[in-house]
């Protein structure tokens, strides 16, 4: 398959997991911004999921219609263009990143402007849209406050939901003061980094952008097969803005995002908000059906990489996910390591399973991805569609190619586990060794010890004192 | 009843205390315990780093080594939901008759035998992290914390953030070791603040990572398998 492209930059891609969470373990200020923000939603996400005593159900629910939807894909799909069409809508189908960007860039110059609003998107972000549109000579203006900070900041998200997670608000305070004059209104005199003055400072400057843009780009939450209608959920109300205020509006929408009908969509309205922010219901949630009167609507369909994901058995479940966060937030290697460190929009648990199954097992960074995560089953537990994070990693780690060292070590290790008697041979010499095992490791396994002590070998085995003593008889 | 011990080669090699633990603990509560010679390891290193074919095999083994039983007790959640959760998607016509009759210690003492004070001594502080595989892979719930309970003397302490992983995660430890060491500090620090004298756990391979940091760190603080507490009496006592 060819590279999908996933919104990095290539330098991110040239460093593995380890060597960039290595990295990150030491920046004290980005620990301490993640702790803390990640262990809020955390405990808010438990405590409202809490409250549905019927959780479980909800939870294997979303996991139902989500399959089901996956395995009539293509009915679904041609429904959707269907609806969307007859409610006055264009449908788009993009097969990758290049395809989709190649297609909005085009819808955007025949309106002959030159400056776009955004709703916060995965997809837009997953194929680099912005960047694309630059090259164009268009300039795309995000208007989520997390997004803003971003883009002001020139920097990379780092989580799905709050993609500005890593700053806090005296760094913010200063990217607004720095940066908004050349994107606009310029931050007011004086501004502090209380959090209201800042938020009013964001609300001043995207008002200007509402008012004077006439070409919006958004993704969708959900999409609504039997009515053709697109659902976004947000909390500022700058996606209701965008979705309502231009005459023309283009949606980039993965194809996974189906549902349906609105029935299922009420499962949803449920899950990902409490999953998600941790509320009961989220502030705003918009729906539209094809075009609205005056206006020009367009919907772009995107795979980049996903019927190859639908493709594989245990790997395909990924495609349940709706981006809600909670692997994120509960996930004790993405708290240390920040969302960068992934190489990829999509960091976290479900990045790790997400990224190389669309990317593929190539580089460095998309071969250690698998392998980003200690197994603990956090993200299962808390994942709103069920999605067995740590079995498709399992899965990845089997399909990867392994170092040579491991490659013989674990030959070793298979061939004295074949037989009992080579492993009572490898545990009696490791009794005789004892005294010579040295306090640090040489190799890959000083690693270990680097921050352990090793444990005092045993001078003799269990097998070996069952059989001297019959388990404890003689 | 005829009922065998799974030491897990990691117990078997390493902690062979923690085995002997278990015979002596089982003996104590009237059960005949059978030591399988054949028995080596369960496979979840090879299949959590990725190389499947030799846990599949290894899988299988397991099966004829301890089908002919009516229950296998297993000291370790990892090996135990190893053998629960992996199995059946690796190995299913193979292992799909021994699978249900695997019984971490815990669950074999409460749920087999019906035993929550099993009659141990045992006069330390002690705190008890519950490992990701005790915990979200065989749902231990509270058991060993019901048997803690039971135990005369013991001063049971709750550990702060015991639920989060201590970052083991087998080969996870060296493969991303700042990470795994960043999540052990965080471990270790919260051990700190409950003033135990001991750590316990269901699973020596945690106990071995954290443990190695506590010695590392000169703390002074003992890590014990459940087994070993459980096992320890006024004549006993280690």
């Amino acid at each position: 398959m060819t590279r999908t492209f996933l919104g990095m930059p290539a330098s991110a891609l040239q460093r593995s997991f380890p060597s960039n969470a290595a990295k990150a373990v030491r920046d004290s200020q980005l620990r301490f911004n993640l702790r803390k923000a990640t262990h809020t939603i955390r405990d808010k996400r438990a405590s409202v999921v809490g409250e549905l005593p019927d959780w479980e159900e909800l939870r294997q629910a979303g996991k139902a219609i989500k399959d089901h939807t996956l395995r009539n894909l293509d009915r679904y799909l041609v429904q959707l263009e269907e609806a969307v069409t007859a409610a006055g809508g264009h449908v788009h189908w993009a097969r990758d990143a290049d395809e989709a960007n190649r297609i909005v860039a085009g819808l955007v110059k025949a309106t002959g402007e030159t400056e776009v609003v955004k709703v916060k998107s995965m997809a837009t972000q997953e194929i680099g849209l912005n960047e694309a549109l630059a090259a164009e000579g268009v300039t795309a203006y995000e208007t989520d406050l997390a997004e803003l900070i971003v883009q002001l900041g020139d920097d990379w998200p780092s989580h799905i939901l709050v993609p500005a997670i890593h700053r806090n608000r005296a760094e913010i305070r200063e990217i607004f003061q720095e940066r908004m004059g050349e994107w606009g209104r310029p931050a007011p005199e004086g501004l502090t980094d209380e959090p209201r003055a800042l938020a009013e400072a964001a609300r001043l400057h995207l008002r200007e952008r509402f008012l004077s843009t006439k070409v919006a780009i958004s993704g969708a939450n959900f999409m609504i097969a039997e009515t053709g209608t697109l659902v976004v959920l947000e909390s500022e109300g700058n996606g209701r803005m965008c979705l309502t205020l231009p005459r023309t509006l283009i949606s980039v929408v993965g194809i996974e995002k189906l549902l349906p009908s609105w029935r299922d969509l009420e499962v949803f309205l449920q899950l990902l908000p409490r999953s998600s922010t941790g509320e009961r219901m989220n502030p705003y949630t918009s729906t539209w059906t094809g075009a609205a009167e005056g206006q020009e609507f367009h919907l772009v369909l995107l795979d980049n990489g996903r019927t190859h994901v639908l493709a594989d058995e245990v790997g395909r479940q990924a495609l349940r996910c709706i981006r809600c966060s909670a692997c994120l937030n509960v996930c004790p290697v993405y708290e240390r390591a920040g969302g960068h460190a992934y190489g990829s929009v999509y960091p976290g648990p479900i990045g790790a399973i997400l990224t190389p199954q669309l990317r593929g097992l190539d580089s460095e960074l998309d071969r250690s991805l698998p392998y980003a995560s200690s197994l603990c089953g956090a993200c299962y537990e808390v994942c709103p569609v069920a999605i067995d994070i740590p079995q498709v990693l399992v899965d990845l780690r089997a399909k990867a190619r392994h170092p040579r060292a491991e490659r013989l070590g674990m030959a070793a290790a298979g061939w004295i586990f074949n037989r009992p008697e080579r492993l009572a041979r490898a545990q009696r010499a490791g009794g005789r060794l004892r005294r010579f095992v040295p306090k640090r490791l040489p190799g890959p396994m000083s690693a270990w010890t680097d921050t352990r002590d090793i444990p005092d070998i045993p001078r003799e085995s269990f097998r070996g004192w069952w059989d001297r003593t019959g388990g404890g008889d003689r | 009843m005829r009922v065998a011990l799974f030491i897990t080669c990691v117990n078997d090699t390493l902690f062979p205390g923690t085995g002997k633990a278990t015979v002596t603990l089982l003996r104590r509560l009237g059960v005949d315990v059978a030591f399988p010679r054949a028995q080596t390891c369960c496979g979840q290193m090879h299949v959590n780093t990725g190389y499947r074919e030799e846990g599949v095999r290894l899988a299988r083994h397991f099966a004829d080594v301890f089908g002919g039983y009516d229950a296998v007790v297993v000291p370790s959640g990892s090996c135990g939901a190893m053998v629960r959760e992996q199995y059946p998607k690796l190995a299913p016509a193979a292992t799909g008759a021994v699978v249900p009759k695997v019984y971490e210690l815990s669950e074999f003492l409460i749920d087999v035998l019906g035993v929550t004070d099993v009659g141990a001594y045992f006069p330390h502080r002690v705190t008890y992290h519950p490992t990701c595989h005790s915990l979200r892979g065989l749902h231990l719930g509270d058991r060993p914390l019901r048997l803690l309970r039971n135990v005369r003397g013991l001063d049971l302490v709750p550990l702060p953030g015991a639920e989060e992983c201590c970052g083991f995660g087998g080969t996870f430890a060296v493969k991303n070791p700042d990470i795994s060491a960043a999540m052990c500090a965080d471990k270790v620090g919260n051990v700190m603040t409950t003033g135990a004298e001991v750590l316990c756990a269901a699973d020596n391979s945690c106990l071995m990572h954290i443990g190695g940091t506590l010695t590392r760190q000169k703390t002074g603080v003992k890590i014990m398998h459940l087994a070993e507490i459980l096992a320890a009496t006024e004549v006993t006592e280690p």
